[in-house]
């Protein structure tokens, strides 16, 4: 059983949420690059790795005919930057949802377990964090010759989730010794019992918070090393690659870093809306808003 | 005298801390008779807590119940047993109600939700059927329109109805003791009343045993049969509850007693009692309440008293058993006077 099959915390959960007017922008701008995404075959107007027409279609500012202009290559603009929100959404979630898991996984064990499981735990992941994560993908994406959309996702989540890992142990420590954590065990409660259902939900709203939050800096990552040329591989696009292939002429070439920056700019931008309402929704002590709080006097 | 429902027999509950072993339950032997209330009672850092949470094996490292001791309990010594046999027991056998009912309850859950879980647990209960028990609960402890309050999260709740959330929670599997860590001591004074009499009520009706631990002498006088009286992880006094008010021994339960406002007693300043519990990591040689004591003389200095018996079953930790003039010449106890050469 896990934590959120309890219908009604899911329900009551979702309603928060959705009554959230940053989770509705959130959700609204997601749902837009989702879409866009998804339907990019039928939404790009050209091949965004078709190079149109290298001697006179170079380079060009936004026109009609190409809303984003083209590239040095005479590919279109727009078409790269739908193609490459595919790449930049699925290396942004994957990576993001396979760190978190862990993350939780490796924090809650620690927190739960304590003692030396504890103990060997948080010094390597002491010891992980005294890395640099920028200097270490660095290292790893230009030894590996040639890195493919999964080896990146999951070297971006083997780097990134050290931290959610201390948050979740840290909030399992306190939870640990609380109250309702110890009536839970007077009470019958298994260790995976009070894990699950009395631990981790109590101990989930800071790693939520710290996943979107990792959704935004993942994809800002695989820009930067894009954007260093040390990331996918052309032809490929994502939002990091069309900003290096302007990088070089910034002022002449500006729609070149423009769009797929505003692109990065407002998915950032709506995960951490989001994450900011999910955080307040998963603190059932914050009602939504219009409503007035349960009356303290109502006495027994 | 019947077999007792628990019977813990020198039980010791160690902290390995870095300032050295705090020794906070030393050596603690009393019984539970089946359907009787015992009352603990004992200033903070007597060691009333430790054994509750003892007694249920809830305490963690750097905590250890020390070999030797026993807690029999239907048959089987509690400390003798697996931590799977053990969580059978627990909420099952044995409940506990804690004692801040703000805390108490898991924020995420709705009430009917976590009095269900008990049922869920222990009676293998589906959904359904545990939160049916749980809106059965819910009016059993007198809390109105129990449906849509199962339906409720605690911060929903006041505090009152939280308590009682608490014990319907206790009680969902018809425990035969149920340990009351100061149940009252978070809530208004009006609604400790209440609360206190529909524990002693519902007990009373479920043939329930409970062991209720508090610092307050009023709600022992108003609820247990029989008393034990805590002092520096050691009980220090034991007694049916008419004959430690009328007859108290030890000079702690004779200084608890006189700490007590009375109803139409003559309007003075309440008694205290001077200086405060020495840290359990080093209780003193001889007697541990000398410092305090307006009795001590030299052997409590230096010989640790027993448990006398008096009578009738009433036990007490302290040397006035054997020579009881020194009762005669009370003085300024040591901590007192420490006290006044300090200012």
């Amino acid at each position: 059983m896990t934590a959120f099959d309890d219908a009604h915390w899911t329900r009551s959960l979702g309603r928060r949420v959705l009554s959230d007017r940053r989770a509705q922008v959130g959700l609204a701008v997601l749902l837009v690059v989702a879409l866009s995404a998804a339907f990019a075959p039928l939404l790009a107007p050209f091949d965004p790795a078709a190079q149109l027409d290298i001697t006179h279609l170079q380079n060009r500012p936004p026109s009609l005919a190409h809303p984003m202009g083209t590239d040095p290559f005479s590919r279109d603009v727009f078409s790269r930057l739908l193609f490459g929100t595919r790449i930049s959404l699925a290396i942004g979630l994957g990576a993001v949802v396979l760190s978190v898991s862990f993350g939780v996984a490796v924090g809650a064990v620690a927190g739960m377990a304590g003692g030396w499981v504890d103990a060997v735990l948080m010094r390597l992941v002491d010891a992980a964090l005294s890395v640099p994560r920028i200097l270490v993908l660095i290292l790893v994406v230009s030894l590996w010759d040639s890195m493919g959309l999964v080896a990146l996702t999951l070297l971006l989540a083997g780097t990134g989730w050290f931290a959610v890992s201390r948050l979740v142990r840290a909030e399992t420590l306190a939870l640990r010794d609380r109250d309702f954590v110890v009536a839970a065990r007077a009470l019958g409660g298994t260790p995976s019992r009070l894990l699950v259902r009395h631990v981790l939900p109590n101990a989930l709203a800071p790693a939520l918070v710290a996943a979107t939050l990792g959704i935004a800096n993942v994809i800002l990552l695989e820009a930067g090393l894009s954007y260093l040329g040390i990331g996918l591989r052309p032809p490929s696009a994502s939002w990091g690659t069309i900003i290096q292939d302007g990088a070089e002429r910034v002022t002449e070439l500006w729609w070149l870093t423009l769009f797929p920056g505003l692109a990065i700019l407002v998915t950032v931008f709506a995960c951490n809306a989001l994450g900011d309402a999910l955080r307040d929704a998963f603190d059932p002590r914050q009602l939504p808003r219009g409503t007035t709080p349960a009356p303290y006097a109502t006495e027994a | 005298m019947t077999t007792p429902l628990l019977e813990i027999d020198d039980l010791h509950t160690y902290f390995y801390t870095d300032n050295g072993v705090a020794r906070s339950v030393d050596g603690v032997s009393f019984d539970v008779g089946v359907g009787e209330t015992v009352g603990v009672v004992g200033e903070s850092g007597c060691g009333k807590s430790v054994t509750a949470l003892s007694i249920l094996r809830l305490i963690r490292p750097p905590g250890r119940i020390e070999p030797g001791g026993a807690m029999r309990f239907e048959g089987r010594d509690l400390l003798a047993l697996s931590e799977r046999e053990m969580q059978q027991i627990r909420g099952n056998r044995i409940a506990m109600v804690f004692q801040e009912p703000m805390t108490a309850l898991n924020p995420v859950f709705t009430v009917g939700d976590q009095i269900g879980e008990v049922a869920r647990i222990h009676a293998g209960m589906n959904k359904r059927e545990s939160l049916a028990k749980a809106i059965e609960m819910l009016e059993l402890v007198g809390i109105p329109a129990p449906e849509q309050r199962a339906g409720e999260y605690p911060h929903q709740l006041s505090g009152g109805m939280r308590q009682r959330v608490v014990i319907a929670m206790a009680l969902v599997m018809n425990p035969a003791l149920v340990i009351a860590d100061e149940p009252t001591t978070a809530l208004d004074v009006t609604i400790q009343a209440q609360i206190l009499e529909l524990l002693a009520d519902l007990t009373r009706r479920l043939g329930t045993s409970v062991l209720l631990i508090t610092h307050d002498l009023g709600v022992v006088a108003e609820n247990c049969s029989r008393v034990v009286v805590m002092y520096a992880g050691e009980v220090v006094e034991e007694a049916t509850t008419i004959d430690l008010f009328a007859r108290a021994h030890h000079p702690y339960t004779e200084g608890l007693l006189g700490a007590m406002p009375r109803v139409g007693g003559e309007r003075e300043r309440l008694a205290t009692i001077p200086g405060t519990v020495p840290a359990p990591t080093a209780w003193p040689a001889g007697c541990r309440f000398r410092e305090r004591c307006p009795y001590s003389w030299e052997r409590c200095g230096t010989e640790h008293p027993p448990l006398y018996q008096i009578g009738g079953g009433h036990t007490s930790r302290c040397h006035l058993a054997e020579e009881p003039e020194h009762r005669l010449h009370p003085h300024p106890p040591l901590a007192a006077q420490a006290g006044a050469s300090a200012a």
